[in-house]
């Protein structure tokens, strides 16, 4: 057989499941239709707080079209969760208003829809408590983060650093709830047969999704199947079991008929998680020059009732710049409010707005210019641990990102341009992401025809995945990539690790790189001839990933934003975003850069536009739909560019690439209000940057 | 009821009242009985099998269920089926002739205009619908002279296109992609 090919790694591929997306023929999870298939729509709570007394589940079911309504009084029993969120109708309580309370099952949806909207729960509702003050007197320190981060860190003295710093900064930040919504809401077909039960979930990991439920239902993980061929975004939202895939199966087993549930916009809103609003405190000292020599990053966030998610919102200041004396902490109150989760770049997102705020302010401060003032704090090792960068390209980030965007000469001076109806400024933030990789395994096939299948477990929601292992496979069996297929999203694959933590390419693409190392292994000792059944070869990367050497990895990256801001009305628009990126080895230029984008556009987004409101009396968020709740459209970003540095990194993996998912979001708001701060000369430090906070 | 059909079931909730219609969509009859309160979303989607147009708010917020009616663009979600029988109803599955691509569908994967690809069929549909509106000399928004027929530059195509929603961003491919057939 022929094993030779230019390297597939680095070419642009166009997108693998192209065709399938743009014919309509890619099918997502609420696309599937089992026999007797019936169709459940949840009922939400309307108390914040309190207790389910009554369901009237009885008159229900006589309604036309009705199967099963179901609640806690007659729900099939789960098996004790860690995750309280997901004993769903288990118990009368009511945590956050919104919480699933019942599901009504019916032969069509819109039975299913009218008969929800009749179900009468009768409630004791008691006060609640949903507001996040830095002052609570609930507010404590979680034992970790999420990541598995300590709470709090502190190096020498800060405070008395602080105290004697020649230049203070001394300030407080806030970004507001935030919600993924990704363009699918969260959908599931429930199928239960004998002792299985088969998922098609709009899921960002198979495995781990199957992990989670079986023991909810006292069943092996063997005996649960997940199917997510396609999924259409995630952002965070869909890499943990929510409360909808339970409830799902939950009223599919209780009515007896494989079921379809979507969440709806609105239930959106509540039920699949959020980024946790912030207080972040960040107090700079540094001498004249601009160099710091203390750091403090302190930060209040919220969780639920039901499940500590403490959201690690002052990691990247162990990261980001040199100071001898240091501390971070997180903070967190438990109310009665949804349960926080993942949203794109937890942690890094709203942290950096904070410290990326201050700097700017520093910058400002000593008359340093903002580029040079990150420069000069560039620490030689990672800060805290001291352990050596792998790769940390910042500064050449920084470099190019000026060239590129046109930042010399820029004159520091605030409100002083004007342009037709607007002022205009210019700001610059950096970008950090860790990165990660986590145990997956894999299978290479080849056929007696010369093709190549690869099976993982991954997860392609949007990111390309599919595509970019398509690439790492072809030139890890030295072949060109249309001779490779490569299928993920399916439990029946090998196991692999979920997409999160930008960690998809290093960690699948490890287990591909290993699968196909071995099969070309067992194809050498047969002289290269492929039997008529076909041969296959399967890795396990956990021995790998567990073994390898301590460093500091980190993706880098510096963004630069144009705002224009009307004279009148106050309303900022960015009119230029440019990024310059360090992230290891590039697979695939084109889908790279849609990531970049996506997550800069995203950023612009958290700016100017994202803002989950609570209402304190009623206790959810308000404005819940993609009316109110606002993101952009193709109008709101004009030009948007997207750069990189190639990093030649061997300390990361096979393929000496960073992930790329989450960086593209982080320091983009920073970017975007100091340079309003630069056309307007006002600071607006709680996002987003709404006109009434310009207009004075 | 004054000798009509009795539609009151239990405890007064009325069974489903349906109709029968002969729908058209991608130029093929597709006779279908449903539920008076079905949308045309949920039809295609649920009963015809075309699971191409997609649900994302159900509010006619996103753009992702947006389908041709008689050439124009509309939200099936906001569209009841029975308003729909008499009309020529094209899907992101009618927009390529056989096995040929549609331009619009080649130019959006050439431009990587498409990521998680779930407001992708929305988008397609938006963008024939807006070609045809600037063909047919309609003006939007951002149109600077309303007497001559529109150009399609970069600025009206991100306008006609606003009502897409694309949480990914792939708005710079979309667009490119658009400009690229427009020309």
């Amino acid at each position: 057989m022929k094993t030779e090919a230019r390297p597939s790694v680095g070419a642009a591929l166009e997108r693998v499941e192209g065709v399938e997306k743009v014919t309509g023929r890619a099918r997502y999870a609420y696309e599937n239709f089992p026999d007797e298939l019936a169709y459940a729509v949840p009922v939400q709570a309307t108390v914040a707080r309190g207790t389910v007394l009554a369901a009237d589940v009885d008159a229900v079911v006589r309604l036309p079209g009705v199967i099963a309504a179901v609640w806690h009084g007659n729900a099939p029993r789960l098996a004790p969760a860690d995750n309280a969120e997901l004993a769903v109708l288990q118990s009368d309580r009511v945590s956050y208003r919104g919480q699933y309370v019942a599901v009504v099952v019916a032969e069509t949806l819109q039975c299913a829809r009218e008969a929800a909207r009749l179900l009468r729960i009768d409630y004791d509702a008691e006060p609640h408590d949903v507001e996040l003050r830095a002052d609570h007197p609930e507010m404590y320190r979680p034992d970790r983060v999420n990541a598995g981060y300590p709470a709090d860190t502190e190096l020498g003295d800060p405070d008395a650093a602080l105290a004697a710093a020649p230049v203070l900064v001394d300030a407080t930040y806030r970004t507001p709830a935030e919600h993924n919504n990704p363009m699918e809401p969260h959908a599931t077909v429930a199928v239960w047969s004998g002792d299985g039960l088969t998922l098609h979930d709009s899921t960002q990991g198979v495995s781990a999704l199957r992990e989670t439920i079986a023991p909810l239902f006292g069943m092996p993980p063997e005996n649960v199947r997940v199917i997510s061929p396609h999924v259409g975004g995630g952002f965070g939202s869909k890499g943990a079991a929510l409360p909808p895939v339970v409830l799902a199966a939950l009223a599919a087993k209780h009515a007896g008929r494989p079921v379809k549930l979507a969440v709806t916009r609105q239930q959106m809103f509540a039920v699949t998680g959020y980024r946790t609003p912030t207080i972040q405190r960040v107090r700079l000292g540094a001498d004249t020059g601009g160099r710091l020599t203390a750091i403090v990053h302190e930060a209040f966030e919220q969780s639920s009732r039901l499940r500590e998610f403490a959201e690690q919102t002052t990691t990247p200041t162990r990261v980001m710049y040199a100071a001898p004396d240091r501390r971070t902490a997180h903070r967190l109150v438990r109310l009665d409010v949804p349960t926080p989760a993942w949203m794109r770049a937890p942690g890094e997102a709203p942290g950096m707005f904070a410290l990326e705020s201050a700097m700017d302010e520093l910058a400002v401060a000593c008359g340093i210019d903002p580029v040079e003032l990150r420069i000069r704090n560039e620490p030689a090792a990672e800060p805290e641990s001291g352990l050596p960068f792998s790769s940390r390209n910042l500064v050449a980030c920084l470099r190019e990102g000026a060239r590129r965007f046109g930042w010399a000469g820029r004159d520091p001076t605030p409100a002083a341009r004007t342009r037709g109806r607007m002022l205009v400024g210019t700001g610059v933030a950096a970008s950090t992401y860790p990165v990660y990789r986590r145990p997956s395994r894999a299978s290479a096939r080849c056929d007696p025809d010369d093709r190549f299948t690869v099976r993982i477990a991954a997860a392609d929601i949007g990111t390309g995945a599919r595509t970019i292992l398509t690439q790492v496979a072809a030139d890890a069996l030295r072949v060109t990539p249309d001779r490779v297929r490569v299928e993920v999203g399916d439990t029946a694959l090998p196991a692999a690790s979920l997409a999160g933590g930008s960690a998809g390419t290093a960690s699948w693409g490890t287990a591909v790189v290993r699968a196909c190392e071995a099969l070309l292994e067992e194809l050498d000792r047969r002289g290269g001839d492929v039997p008529a059944e076909g041969l296959e070869a399967t890795a396990d990367t956990a021995e790998e990933v567990g073994e390898q050497p301590e460093y500091a990895r980190h993706a880098f990256g510096a963004q630069f934003a144009e705002v224009g801001v009307d004279l009148d009305t106050g309303e900022a628009r960015v009119l230029r975003l440019l990024g310059v990126f360090a992230a290891g080895r590039i697979v695939n230029p084109v889908t790279a850069r849609s990531q970049f984008v996506g997550g800069m556009t995203m950023g612009m987004s958290m700016a100017l536009l994202e803002e989950s409101v609570m209402d304190h009396e009623f206790g959810d968020y308000l404005n819940h739909d993609l009316a109110q709740y606002h993101v952009p459209t193709a109008m709101d970003l004009p030009d948007v560019q997207a750069y990189w540095i190639e990093e030649d990194d061997p300390h990361l993996n096979p393929l000496g690439a960073k992930g790329i998912g989450e960086i593209g979001i982080v320091g983009t708001a920073a970017a975007v209000a100091n340079a309003v701060h630069h056309a307007t000369g006002v600071r607006v430090r709680d996002l987003p940057i709404r006109l009434d906070k310009l207009v004075r | 009821m004054n000798g009509e059909t009795d539609i009151t079931g239990a405890d007064g909730v009325p069974d489903p009242v349906t109709a029968d219609l002969r729908l058209s969509v991608n130029g093929v009859p597709r006779p279908v009985t449903v539920d008076t309160r079905e949308t045309l979303l949920d039809t295609l989607r649920e009963h015809l099998g075309l699971t191409g147009a997609k649900k994302g708010c159900d509010h006619g917020q996103c753009g992702a269920c947006t389908v041709l009616v008689d050439g124009r663009r509309a939200l099936s979600c906001l569209t009841l089926t029975v308003t729909a029988d008499d009309v020529e109803i094209v899907t992101v599955e009618g927009l390529a002739d056989g096995d040929a691509l549609h331009p619009l569908q080649a130019a959006f994967i050439e431009n990587d205009a498409l990521q998680c690809g779930y407001c992708t069929p929305g988008q397609l549909c938006s963008a024939a619908g807006a070609l045809a509106e600037a063909a047919d000399g309609w003006p939007s928004a951002v149109t600077p002279d309303l007497s001559a027929p529109p150009r399609l530059d970069e600025t009206e195509i991100r306008e006609r296109m606003s009502g897409n929603l694309c949480r990914c961003g792939a708005y710079p491919g979309i667009v490119a992609a658009v400009g690229q057939v427009a020309r």
